[in-house]
């Protein structure tokens, strides 16, 4: 293995180093210059979100384990992308909680050790790297969801989800297990080519998907994620929602349509019975939500059903879409939650109810969190509505017309539901709404990118003939 | 690409100009941001000279013929299917590079002298903005290569003449003139859509080359001979989409019955009248159907050509008698404007294809263009005056002459122009209308022989009320000459007024862009008989009016009811509620409303009340013990499995 080889994984070789560079500077850096740690952080990430953008070649490495190809490293690249406006929001969560306990390194290196988990995970080629960045992306962020020591929430989410965690690793390598003993092979190529479907490897394949499938949070496996991001610090409710969920999207893209190809039409009538129940059951529970980090948990969950209609689609069409949709969903999330973030730090307030007159004061917040949920629910000309007609299109191109209509009857519910904070911030007046405040620089910076996005994606098609240019990984 | 590249620049600087002065409007004050519009202006002014210097002598010219020049900026722009598809381009042909001078030079004009009108007006940094708002569609709309764009830009001008027309919105009737100019438009510019589809969809392109060609002419033709396309009451079906695009033409440019917004439009401040009223984007409609002229004239044997000049003849005819008795000079120029308009239209309804044959569609782009200089030196002049006495009303005037010696001469060059007196520009327009009108049909040449001489008559009616007829004391306030920049502005009308009717015209636009050779034989009954009733119109007028008499007061009894009808304008604006307010909105609106309420609505909710009722339901599941999450989790495996074990056997 020489250098040229081993170029392939830079990114993930360049996030080992950043933690590194992370860890000595904890240690070297005095009290009084702890603080720097942060700028540290961004500056070191922003790098590295920077390069991720430069295509990187096709290759494989240790015997096949590890693969990037040019959508694979894209992939990886908008998860950066999506990492470094998460960061950008957090410096004030960090500034005003962790540094008081001197963890703001610590948050760094979890969440960078999370991130190259996924990009190990997106890249694998086998199940055993598969599960190992699967486990290296849930490890740090159970870690972080029980960030906030001080909060009993926040430990109570730790706890539960990485019980919960835990349960659905264990039937997840059950069924790899199962896999390994009927195919004889843990390498994709090999069990795509050697799978005969005894009613063992079925089950198996089974309970690998609802592994994955519990990451996406696909109904029934979702409960956590109302909880856990309920208790979660904000900024990791936001990774959550969208960085690990993304990883977790692409990895169940390339096993069902690659690996698990000759399952096909079983695993066709799972997903077209689970995004049915997951756009629906997402969407009753997020119906009823006061506190917007548990809506927002729901709305998630019932986007999660909507990328199983593009599933659905097996085709190259489904690809694009899929990437397409996560990529604006991450604009979209991010910006939501960005604000929920922001207004909680400042007063604590997380309910619906507590964004009444949020207009008269802080209408720039007020847009930015319109604009975001205008692409969420789907309303034009916002990205969001791009991204939802490219996964109806791929549905449409195998002809789940049925599937389709429901998907439509369900965003008419999520129109309700994301029209909600909408509503109370611009239509309603309150006696004591929130008062004015400043946001911080970072805060704009990634409010700002989202902003751009979300207004300029959708309407500026060469992004999604970038993302079609190197999506034939069938 | 080819010379004429640069040529994109000249919609691009008005767009840049307005989206500058808009965003800066608060900061940018008068009279910089004047400035501003007035120097880009010149800017497109000076390019639109070169460019149709460059096509008509140097480039245009091919083997005898002009040959259109296409731009193309963005090829296959918006695609429907592999065929047909919308490219943005940029067409080069005599009739654009024609219309390119009359945009440029009226809406340089204007710009001038708004710098003199619109002073000390709060909006004066928002009046620009608009005006190269307009500028920009007004010159999309004559470059566009195919129909799609040309639609998209005739919206925008639609838009912009809106909110020109609602300038002033704090005056409640100029907000409701500018809603009724748009509804009206855009009733209209329905018809022309689906005109543009049906057009596309046999026509199988929506290029004007395309269409225009011989070969898709004959494919149609060929089709219309084997009775391969529908016909409706006579007509194939592709007639039937000229006459929808024709409607869309008689929106823009108001055409009986199509034409009650333009009266009302005159709310918006005057130089915009001058612009958009009068010379430029009134006429689109004449020029959309030159545009299409060679299918007009092919498809059907020219049947729907022969509507044009119907609806045209009746338009020009109709407004003439209006204008008799309106009292708001803008009114009269209003009427005036759309009675010439229906002169152009009937001049290319009564047109032929070939040579000498087409001289009525050269014709009406010469009327087109004079009618474009002489009739926005009318309203220019028009606003100066209103501008000296405070009012729109022949009563509050006479006796001009005195105190607004320039406007004087150049009103009265204008009138002289407009009622076809040799040597001004519209003599020669109207007269060889009149000559193609006479070979065609006897009857339509009549209508246009006696709108000829209705038009003499009433605009000296309103010369003679405005600078002679009596001596109105106006007080303290002298009425004064227009600042410079207006007077400006007019003289160099003037001027373009005198001049424009030697242009040999024939050799530069005709209708197969053969140049041929016409002029007016002098001692033809046709024009001595034309120029006799426009003398004696005006002869008529000066006898009731150039003295204050009892002559109008016995003429309006005289004609009784007949008067009164026309004093109110045939009562189309009474028709025109009645049927929207008492058939559409009363007899099909409310019972659909009701539908709506009642049976959509009722479903809605019940939809709504069933989501929330689930939504209570089922909300037991979520406990929040984390046993249950990992026993739902478990089950849902269990069942899983179970179901496609299940169904696999």
């Amino acid at each position: 293995m020489d250098l040229d080889n081993f170029m392939l994984m830079r990114d993930e070789i360049l996030l080992t180093v950043i933690i590194l560079m992370m860890l000595v500077a904890e240690v070297l850096l005095s009290q009084k210059n702890k603080k720097y740690v942060i700028q540290l952080g961004l500056v070191l990430f922003a790098g590295y979100t920077f390069q991720s953008f430069i295509p990187n070649e096709t290759g494989e490495l240790f015997g096949g384990s590890y693969k990037t190809y040019p959508l694979v490293h894209l992939f990886k690249a908008i998860l950066a992308f999506g990492v470094m406006m998460i960061l950008l929001q957090s410096v004030t969560w960090i500034k005003e909680k962790l540094l008081p306990y001197d963890f703001a390194a610590e948050f760094f290196i979890l969440i960078f050790s999370s991130l190259i988990g996924l990009n190990f995970m997106v890249s694998a080629g086998d199940f055993l790297m598969f599960y190992l960045g699967l486990e290296l992306s849930t490890m740090p962020i159970i870690a972080l969801t029980a960030f906030e020591f001080w909060n009993h929430r926040s430990v109570e989410a730790g706890v539960k989800y990485i019980m919960l965690a835990s349960v659905s690793s264990a039937i997840l390598l059950f069924g790899v297990s199962l896999v390994y003993a009927t195919a004889g092979s843990i390498q994709f190529d090999v069990i795509t080519g050697a799978m005969h479907l005894p009613l063992l490897e079925i089950i198996g394949l089974i309970m690998i998907f609802i592994g994955v499938g519990f990451k996406i949070s696909l109904v029934p496996f979702h409960f956590w994620a109302a909880d856990v991001y309920e208790g979660a610090p904000t900024v990791i409710s936001n990774y959550l929602s969208v960085i690990s969920k993304g990883g977790a999207v692409y990895v169940l893209m390339t096993l069902l349509f690659i690996v698990f190809k000759a399952f096909q039409t079983e695993w066709n009538w799972i997903m077209y019975g689970i995004s049915i129940l997951t756009m629906l059951i997402g969407n009753l529970f997020a119906l009823r939500q006061q506190n917007m980090k548990r809506f927002l948990a729901f709305s998630s969950v019932a986007q999660a059903g909507f990328i199983l209609l593009a599933m659905l689609s097996n085709n190259e069409l489904g690809v694009k879409a899929i990437i397409y949709f996560l990529l604006i969903y991450i604009f979209s999330n991010v910006a939501a939650f960005g604000v929920v973030q922001v207004i909680s730090l400042k007063t604590g307030k997380e309910n619906i109810d507590d964004y009444t007159g949020l207009y008269r004061t802080n209408p720039k917040l007020s847009l930015v969190l319109m604009i975001a949920l205008f692409s969420l629910a789907g309303i034009p000309p916002v990205a969001g509505f791009f991204a939802k007609f490219f996964l109806y299109a791929a549905a449409a191109s195998k002809g789940y017309y049925l599937l389709i209509f429901i998907a439509v009857l369900n965003v008419t519910i999520s129109l309700y539901y994301y029209l909600l904070p909408v509503r109370a911030a611009f239509l309603r007046t309150s006696e004591n709404p929130i008062p004015y405040f400043k946001s911080d620089i970072y805060s704009k910076m990634a409010f700002v990118i989202a902003m751009v996005g979300l207004l300029v994606l959708g309407l500026y098609s060469g992004v999604f003939e970038y993302i079609s240019g190197m999506s034939n990984i069938l | 690409m080819n010379e004429f590249s640069y040529i994109y620049l000249i919609p691009l600087i008005p767009i840049l100009t307005f989206l500058f002065l808009g965003f800066t409007a608060k900061k940018i004050k008068e009279p910089v941001s004047g400035y501003i519009g007035t120097a880009s202006l010149a800017a497109v002014f000076a390019l639109s000279v070169y460019t149709a210097y460059k096509y008509f002598f140097e480039v245009g010219m091919v083997n005898g013929k002009y040959e259109p020049v296409l731009v193309m900026i963005k090829k296959g722009w918006v695609n429907f299917t592999d065929k047909l598809a919308i490219d943005l381009g940029i067409l080069l042909d005599p009739i654009s590079a024609m219309m390119l001078i009359v945009v440029s030079t009226i809406s340089l004009m204007v710009h001038i002298y708004s710098l003199g009108y619109m002073h000390s007006d709060t909006g004066f940094s928002r009046f620009y903005a608009y005006l190269s708002l307009f500028t920009f569609s007004m010159l999309g709309l004559v470059l566009s290569s195919n129909l799609f764009l040309i639609y998209i830009f005739w919206e925008l001008v639609g838009v912009s003449s809106f909110l020109l027309i609602g300038f002033y919105f704090e005056k409640p009737s100029a907000v409701a003139a500018s809603k009724k100019a748009f509804i009206v438009t855009r009733f209209a510019d329905m018809f022309f859509l689906i005109g543009i589809l049906m057009v596309g969809y046999f026509g199988q392109s929506f290029d004007f080359e395309t269409l225009n060609s011989e070969s898709t002419i004959h494919m149609i033709t060929g089709w219309i001979a084997n009775h391969q396309i529908f016909s409706f009451m006579g007509l194939s079906i592709f007639t039937w989409a000229l006459i929808l695009i024709y409607i869309g033409g008689m929106g823009k440019s108001a055409m009986f019955p199509l034409h009650i917004w333009l009266p009302d439009a005159m709310e918006g401040p005057t130089p915009v009248s001058a612009l958009i009223h009068a010379a430029t984007m009134v006429v689109a409609g004449v020029y959309l159907v030159a545009r299409l002229f060679p299918l007009f004239y092919h498809i059907d044997n020219g049947a729907a050509l022969g509507v044009v000049a119907v609806v045209g003849a009746f338009s020009a005819l109709f407004a003439a008698i209006i204008a008799f008795t309106q009292e708001d000079i803008k009114r009269v120029l209003a009427f005036s404007t759309m009675s010439q308009i229906g002169y152009m239209m009937m001049a290319l309804g009564v047109s032929g294809y070939e040579g000498h044959e087409g001289l009525g569609y050269m014709a009406g782009m010469f009327h087109l263009f004079t009618h474009a200089m002489f009739k926005a030196l009318l309203f220019l002049t028009a606003g100066a005056i209103i501008h000296a006495v405070h009012s729109n009303f022949m009563k509050d005037m006479g006796g001009l002459h005195k105190y607004m010696p320039i406007s004087r001469w150049v009103f009265l060059i204008a009138a002289l122009a407009i009622s076809g007196i040799p040597p001004f520009a519209g003599f020669f327009s109207k007269d060889e209308i009149l000559t193609a009108a006479f070979e065609y049909n006897k009857f339509i040449w009549f209508i246009g022989f006696l709108v000829a001489g209705m038009t003499a008559f009433y605009m000296f009616r309103l010369y003679f009320r405005i600078f002679h007829n009596k001596d109105t004391d106006y007080g303290d306030h002298k009425p004064h000459e227009a600042p410079f920049t207006m007077a400006f502005a007019l003289v160099f009308l003037g001027i373009m007024t005198i001049i424009a009717g030697f242009i040999p015209f024939s050799e530069l636009v005709s209708a197969d862009r053969m140049p041929f050779h016409s002029e007016i034989h002098w001692t033809s009954p046709l024009v001595i008989g034309s120029i006799l009733i426009a003398a004696s119109g005006i002869g008529i007028a000066y006898l009731m009016y150039y003295k204050e008499t009892d002559y109008p007061q016995k003429f309006a009894s005289g004609m009784g009811a007949g008067y009164k009808w026309a004093k109110n304008k045939f009562y189309m604006d009474e028709l025109y509620i009645f049927v929207t307010h008492k058939i559409i909105f009363d007899k099909i609106s409310k019972p659909i409303a009701w539908f709506d309420r009642n049976v959509i609505d009722g479903f809605m909710n019940l939809l709504g009340v069933t989501t929330e009722k689930a939504a209570e339901k089922i909300k037991f599941i979520q406990t929040g013990r984390m046993q249950d999450y990992a026993m739902y989790f478990v089950s849902g495996v269990i069942a899983i499995v179970m179901l496609i074990v299940y169904f696999r056997n």
